[in-house]
C-alpha cells in the first residue's frame, strides 16, 4: 500500500514542477525521462554555445536523470523494508539529482531561440507585474545578474512568483535546490543555471558575461504562461 | 594610504599576494593543462586575492595571518563575508602545492606506513579518495587531512570553500572539486579527472613535508620509554 501511495504522490509532484511526465513502471515506481529541447542545439548562439548546450542536456541532464531513477528505485526497496535510517540516507541524492531534473526541465523551457521570440521582453500582466515590483524591466535584469554573479559555488537564480503574497521576487538556491525549498508558494517563472557548467566552456571565468548574453535567448512568453495560469 | 603624519611616523601597510605555483603552468601536462592552470590560478585565484585585499582595506580582520582570518572568519558556521575570498585563497594555495609534475604513485616511507595503518592500504585509500570526490554533491573540495582528536589520518569532503583548519584539521592535500578546475579539460567527467590526479600529479614529496610539519601538532604514535 505504501508503494502505490509513493508512486501517485510522485507523479502529482513531478506534473506540478512542470517535469518530464513519468512513465510507470511494472513495479509501480515511476522512472523520469530526459526531456527533449524544442530547438538545436546551436540554436542559442552566440549567447550560448552548441557545444555547451549539447554537454548540458545529453551528459548533465541526462546523469541527473538516470542518478534519480537510480535513487528512487533503492528508495522503493527502503520503503518497501521499512528501513528508516536507509530512507533519511538517500534524502540528499534524491533532493540532489531530483532537483536537478526539475530544475533542468525548467530551464529548457526558459530558453528560446532569437528566431522563435528569444529575447522578446514581457509584456501585458507579467510585464506591469515586473513595473510594479521592481521598478521596471532593466531594474530586474539588474537584479537578476547581481545576485547571480555574487552566488558562492554552484546554484540557481530565479525569477519566482510568490503565489501567496501575488508578488515577484528574485531568489537564489543552491546546488540543485528546486525553488520551492525558498518557499513553498513560489511558482518558479524563470531559472538561470550558475553553475559553471552552464557557462565555462564559453565565458570562463566570466560570470557576468554569461548573465548578460542569456537574456538574448529569455522565453518570456513561457514565464508570461505560467504567470497568467498561476494568477488566474 | 596616509600615514599619521602629525606624530612623523609612517604608516605600513601590506596586503595579500598572488604566490606562483612550483613549477611552470604547462608542467602539469597532458593532465591538467597549460590553458585550465592559466585561467584557474590567473584568474579565478587572483580574483579571490583581490577581492579578499579589497575587502581587508576596511575590515577588522586586516593584518591576520591568512589561517587567522579563516579560523575567525568562519564563524562557526556562519561565516563572515571575508571568509570566503580568505579560505579560497588559501585552498587554491595549498592546492598548487599539493602537486607535482609527473607524481603521484604511491607513497613511501613513514607517510606510507601511515595511510596503510589508518586506511588498510594504499589502494583503500585510493579508492575512498576517488569515490569520496565523487559522491561530493555541488562545489567543495576534497582532502586529505590529519584529524587531530582521533589522531589519524582521513579523507573528507568540503562544500564551497570550507576548510578543515575551520573544522580544526591540519590539512595535508586537497583536490579542487571545483567544476572550474576540471570542465575545459575534461568536461563533466570528474571521475578521470580524480583519478589522473591521484596518480600522476598529487605530490607525495609535499605531503611528507606536511605531515612531518603536522606531528608537531598531533602525537601519532606511543613514545619508546625505555625501562631502566
Amino acid at each position: 500500500m505504501a508503494l502505490r501511495t509513493l508512486a501517485s504522490r510522485k507523479a502529482l509532484v513531478a506534473a506540478a514542477l512542470g517535469g518530464a511526465r513519468p512513465l510507470p513502471a511494472a513495479r509501480g515506481v515511476a522512472t523520469f525521462a530526459l526531456p527533449d529541447l524544442t530547438y538545436d542545439y546551436g540554436a542559442l548562439e552566440p549567447a550560448i554555445s552548441g557545444e555547451i548546450m549539447q554537454l548540458h542536456h545529453q551528459k548533465h541532464h541526462a546523469a541527473y536523470v538516470a542518478n534519480y531513477n537510480k535513487a528512487l528505485e533503492k528508495l522503493d526497496a527502503a520503503v518497501a523494508k521499512g528501513d528508516a535510517s536507509a530512507v533519511v540516507q538517500l534524502q540528499s541524492v534524491i533532493k540532489f539529482n531530483g532537483g536537478g531534473h526539475v530544475n533542468h526541465s525548467i530551464f529548457w523551457k526558459n530558453l528560446k531561440p532569437v528566431s522563435e521570440g528569444g529575447g522578446e521582453p514581457p509584456h501585458e500582466k507579467l510585464g506591469w507585474a515586473i513595473d510594479e515590483d521592481f521598478g521596471s524591466f532593466e531594474a530586474l535584469v539588474k537584479k537578476v545578474n547581481a545576485e547571480g554573479a555574487a552566488l558562492q559555488g554552484s546554484g540557481w537564480v530565479w525569477l519566482a512568483l510568490d503565489k501567496e503574497a501575488k508578488k515577484l521576487r528574485v531568489e537564489t538556491t543552491a546546488n540543485q535546490d528546486p525553488l520551492v525549498t525558498k518557499g513553498i508558494n513560489l511558482v518558479p517563472l524563470l531559472g538561470i543555471d550558475v553553475w559553471e557548467h552552464a557557462y565555462y566552456l564559453q565565458y570562463k571565468n566570466v560570470r557576468p558575461d554569461y548573465l548578460s548574453n542569456i537574456w538574448k535567448v529569455m522565453n518570456w512568453k513561457y514565464a508570461g504562461e505560467v504567470y497568467e495560469n498561476a494568477t488566474a | 594610504m596616509q600615514g599619521c603624519r602629525s606624530r612623523r611616523c609612517s604608516k605600513v601597510v601590506s596586503y595579500y599576494g598572488l604566490i606562483t605555483p612550483p613549477y611552470k603552468l604547462d608542467a602539469l601536462e597532458p593532465y591538467m593543462s597549460k590553458r585550465t592552470v592559466e585561467l584557474h590560478w590567473g584568474k579565478h585565484h587572483q580574483n579571490y586575492v583581490d577581492g579578499l585585499n579589497k575587502q581587508l582595506a576596511t575590515s577588522m580582520f586586516y593584518g591576520y595571518t591568512l589561517e587567522e582570518l579563516i579560523k575567525e572568519g568562519y564563524n562557526n558556521g556562519n561565516p563572515l563575508p571575508e571568509y570566503n575570498n580568505a579560505a579560497q585563497v588559501w585552498n587554491h594555495h595549498f592546492f598548487w602545492e599539493s602537486m607535482q609534475p609527473e607524481s603521484g604513485g604511491s607513497p613511501e616511507g613513514g607517510v606510507l606506513q601511515q595511510i596503510e595503518k589508518d586506511f588498510g592500504s594504499f589502494t583503500n585509500f585510493r579508492e575512498e579518495f576517488i569515490c569520496s570526490a565523487l559522491s561530493l554533491l555541488g562545489s567543495g573540495w576534497v582532502w586529505l587531512v590529519l584529524k587531530r582528536e582521533e589522531r589519524k589520518l582521513s579523507v573528507v569532503c568540503t562544500r564551497n570553500a570550507i576548510s578543515p583548519l575551520a573544522l580544526g584539521d591540519i590539512p595535508i592535500m586537497n583536490l579542487d572539486l571545483w567544476e572550474h578546475a576540471y570542465y575545459l579539460d575534461y568536461k563533466d567527467d570528474r571521475r578521470m579527472y580524480v583519478t589522473n590526479f591521484i596518480d600522476h600529479l598529487v605530490s607525495w614529496h609535499t605531503v611528507t613535508l606536511r605531515m612531518m610539519r603536522g606531528e608537531a601538532f598531533v602525537n601519532l604514535g606511543e613514545p619508546n620509554i625505555p625501562v631502566a
